[in-house]
């Protein structure tokens, strides 16, 4: 069984410098996985390396069973490895219907129609209402994305993220710097993502981890520590160690 | 055989000696600038002009031709590079092609648009023989001063205060800055010293390369690709770089005349497309 | 972003219930909506052709230069590709058209479509080099080389183009055995204007696509467009090809009004004279190219008259201080008139368009 993406002995070294250490992580079907570890631990190296930013050094990544270890990162993408960024990687001077139309058209196949006009295909403009309306960008949608509140650009980021209907989605510290103010509609927007949609959650945020994840792992030094329930996890006297001992609680 | 390989060795060298400044600026400050190859001419009028009007000997000439153009840089980097450097690439090759441009126009305007002639002094005419080969000796001249200028330049930048300061300011700005380095003084030094240079190729190259009005654009081509094949992440791979493409220049003329600059350039394609950062790329 | 308002009854969605939905669908064809001042742009071409009979022949060169800036558009404003060596793809369409119509046939439109799809193959080819792991500088190294390489293939090819003496011998055909070129450049203008529009208008058509905007994103943002799993490297080789095409057509448009050709096509100086040209009107909207010929026309009359043999000078001066003052500060000056003259505040996006 080897779950919706799989890792086999992944290493990347920087120099003399080991980023990744031998990583072996299997992501479940349908998984609220959350993948937590102190600064530096290599969270960020690992989804490179997954999402085929880095090339990795040795090791194998399999997504939905398949090899992707040498594919290039659209490759992946289209297969349904779907990740947002920590920090926002967004087209500044499109507005979100055009970034999610871009999405859901790319998605469909019809990224590469040089023919045809923007806005006459009545079902992606559905979809793309749909998207806005879910993750709350209905009254910003046809405003500049460079010019909207952080708020709205974190749930964007998700949105364009999810318009591809990603079989996996890696998401790479979704709640990194939105203020409280605007935190709760993301936490929820959060706890709504599709059920069939396998998720990865990269996150500092403690209380966001206990309250999304099933199942917890920790990265320490490039390699993984721990892995567990929320409870184990919890409990887990190493775990509190690696963590308040390296003094990077948030 | 050998005396092309003579031939090409003190071509590639004037060669280095004219892009030096360019992988310079172009490492320094990202900075594409076309224009550098009106510094080269200017040194090269400089040294024409002081020779034919004025009789004033070759050698002594060259100095003057490393020092108007050094000025002009400084003047001009302050004035009119400086506030450019945050820009686009695009407006870098708008700003210097038109540069280019208006000195190529103002020289044929002010001087003529024929070839500048010298005459060299009688020991550097002719040539002599070493292990029985036949070596010119203005050639062994170019390749004796570039190799000193070469090395002169190497211990600048790695044995020196000014040195390490332009490598810090390579490296990092912004660190260069915190540490208090003065790097708008850095780089107006540099970019003078770089167009010296160039201005001191240029008077060099008159023999060999000739000299008119359009040498910026003629030879900016050759400038370019010393310096994207050789990267620039150092002295070294400009060096080599200019190295090989004057041998493989000045063989492809002996032996392939028909084929022109078409090996040359397709070279640089080839290298390019395989290595985009250079030979010698900076390590990250 | 453009006053909305005005155009919000224009369009005709399918839900009208749905408010949400008819924002969306105005959004997404915000882009492809026809603007007024655009018929005003092509009314006056139209009118220049029925107004300045005497000026065919000039108004010929400016629409080639306005349609070969237009491609060089495409792919420094779309593709974010910057180019020295645009003038290769000129340069080629310019001599396939020739040589078809010394060797083949004198029939216009087979040159003319021909001129265009070798450019355009050679764009297809050229295309990969500059998308792999390319810089700035490699790109314009390569671009220019490959320009370099034409130029002196076609210097020593001699026999196929006539060498440093240029292809003479060419002529053409009446347009599909009516229009016959004439002295006073009247055929030829027309034949530029009406292919220049309909080139225009599907440069047009193909940035307003779902493919234009897959353009857009690329430019804006490449590390999103990869992950989102757009083939970045297939599209801006598509969109190089595109403008190859163009740029080719044009150049197979100069050979056929002027029925002669030469080396200088394929120079450097005129990929720079395209840049100019282009940087004049302003890069990134298709106008610019077309604008920016005009006003180099214009300029080139007045300041050759001035000091021909230092018009060059004129040009690197232009340049200098375009970039000195700054484009985008100069792209905005329009905006600030338009909103002078109309009494109103400029919306607050319009200076950052």
């Amino acid at each position: 069984m080897s779950g919706a993406l799989q890792t086999i002995g992944l290493s990347k070294r920087f120099g003399g410098l080991t980023a990744t250490d031998d990583v072996s992580f299997t992501l479940g079907h349908g998984a609220r996985h959350a993948l937590i570890g102190p600064n530096g631990a290599g969270k960020t190296t690992f989804i490179n390396l997954l999402t085929g930013v880095l090339s990795a050094n040795e090791g194998t990544i399999l997504l939905e069973g398949e090899d992707v270890t040498r594919m290039p990162q659209q490759q992946r993408a289209r297969r349904g490895l779907g990740r947002t960024f920590q920090i926002n990687q967004l087209f500044g001077a499109m507005t979100p219907v055009e970034s999610v139309g871009l999405a859901v058209s790319e998605r469909m196949g019809g990224g590469g129609q040089f023919w045809r006009r923007l806005g006459k295909r009545t079902d992606i403009v559905d979809e793309i209402v749909e998207l806005l309306r879910q993750f709350r960008l209905i009254e910003v949608m046809d405003e500049p994305t460079a010019r909207l509140p952080y708020g709205k650009q974190r749930l964007l980021e998700i949105a364009v993220a999810l318009a591809s209907q990603p079989r996996v989605l890696l998401l790479d510290e979704p709640a990194a710097g939105v203020p409280e103010a605007e935190r709760g509609e993301l936490l929820d927007t959060l706890a709504a993502l599709p059920r069939d949609v396998s998720i990865l959650l990269i996150e500092h945020d403690m209380d966001l981890v206990f309250s999304f994840a099933d199942r917890i792992s920790v990265l320490v030094n490039g390699a993984l520590f721990a892995e567990g329930t929320p409870e184990v996890m919890r409990n887990d006297p190493r775990v509190q160690d690696v963590y308040l001992g390296s003094d990077n609680h948030v | 055989m050998i005396p092309i390989l003579i031939d090409g060795i003190a071509y590639g060298m004037l060669l280095f000696v004219l892009a030096s400044g360019l992988a310079v600026t172009l490492g320094l400050m990202n900075f594409i600038n076309l224009a550098h190859g009106a510094f080269a001419m200017a040194g090269g009028y400089v040294t024409s002009v002081l020779m034919n009007s004025h009789g004033v000997p070759f050698l002594v000439t060259l100095p003057v031709a490393f020092v108007v153009p050094a000025l002009v840089g400084a003047v001009l980097e302050r004035t009119l590079y400086a506030p450019l450097y945050e820009r686009s690439h695009l407006d870098h090759v708008l700003f210097s092609i038109g540069l280019t441009f208006m000195a190529v126009s103002a020289t044929t305007w002010a001087m003529g648009s024929q070839q500048q002639l010298i005459s060299l002094p009688g020991w550097l005419e002719g040539r002599f023989a070493l292990f029985g080969i036949a070596i010119g000796r203005y050639r062994a001249f170019l390749i004796v001063v570039c190799a000193a200028l070469v090395v002169a330049l190497q211990l600048v930048l790695t044995r020196t205060r000014f040195g390490s300061r332009l490598r810090a300011a390579v490296d990092d700005r912004r660190v260069a800055r915190g540490l208090g380095i003065r790097v708008e003084t850095i780089f107006a030094a540099t970019f003078a010293v770089g167009s010296g240079l160039g201005g001191l190729g240029g008077a060099l190259g008159v023999p060999m390369l000739g000299l008119d009005p359009t040498f910026p654009l003629k030879y900016m081509v050759y400038f370019l690709i010393v310096v994207t094949i050789g990267g620039t992440a150092g002295l070294a791979g400009p060096f080599l770089a200019a190295l090989i493409i004057g041998v493989a220049d000045v063989a492809g003329k002996y032996y392939l005349p028909e084929l022109g600059s078409f090996l040359i350039t397709l070279l640089m394609i080839v290298l390019l497309v395989l290595r985009p950062q250079g030979l010698i790329a900076r390590a990250r | 972003m453009t006053d909305q308002s005005i155009f919000l009854s224009a369009s005709k969605p399918r839900h009208d219930s749905d408010a949400a939905t008819r924002r969306a669908l105005d959004d997404l064809r915000r882009v492809g909506r026809l603007r007024p001042a655009e018929l005003l742009f092509w009314g006056a071409a139209l009118a220049s052709f029925l107004v300045l009979p005497g000026s065919h022949l000039l108004l010929s060169q400016t629409a080639i230069l306005g349609l070969f800036a237009l491609s060089l558009d495409l792919i420094i404003g779309y593709a974010g590709i910057v180019s020295l060596g645009h003038g290769a793809f000129f340069g080629l369409g310019a001599y396939t058209a020739g040589i078809v119509s010394v060797r083949l046939t004198e029939e216009p439109l087979s040159g003319l479509v021909l001129g265009g799809l070798v450019a355009a193959l050679a764009g297809a080819l050229t295309g990969p080099l500059l998308t792999m792991r390319a810089t700035d500088l490699s790109r314009l190294m390569v671009t220019l080389g490959i320009a370099t390489l034409l130029h002196e293939g076609a210097n020593q090819l001699t026999w196929l183009t006539g060498g440093a003496d240029g292809l003479s011998g060419v002529t053409v055909a009446p347009i599909l055995g009516l229009f016959e070129f004439d002295l006073i450049g009247t055929t030829g203008y027309g034949y530029c204007l009406i292919v220049s529009f309909v080139l225009f208008l599907a440069a047009r058509r193909v940035v307003t696509s779902p493919y234009g905007l897959s353009l857009r994103a690329i430019r804006d943002n490449a590390l999103r467009a990869r992950a989102m799993g757009i083939p970045v490297a297939a599209r801006l080789v598509g969109i190089y090809a595109f403008s190859a095409f163009i740029a080719g057509v044009a150049g197979a448009l100069l050979t056929q009004v002027t029925m002669f050709t030469s080396l200088d096509v394929l120079g450097f100086e005129r990929s720079a004279d395209v840049l100019l040209v282009l940087v004049l009107g302003g890069v990134g909207y298709l106008y610019g190219g077309l604008i920016g010929a005009v006003l180099f026309t214009v300029l080139q009359d007045r300041l050759a008259t001035l000091s021909p043999q230092y018009w060059q000078f004129w040009i690197g001066l232009i340049l200098v201080v375009i970039v000195l003052i700054g484009r985008d500060r100069l792209a905005a000056v329009p905006v600030r008139l338009r909103a002078g003259l109309s009494g109103r505040k400029a919306a607050a996006g319009e200076g950052e368009a």
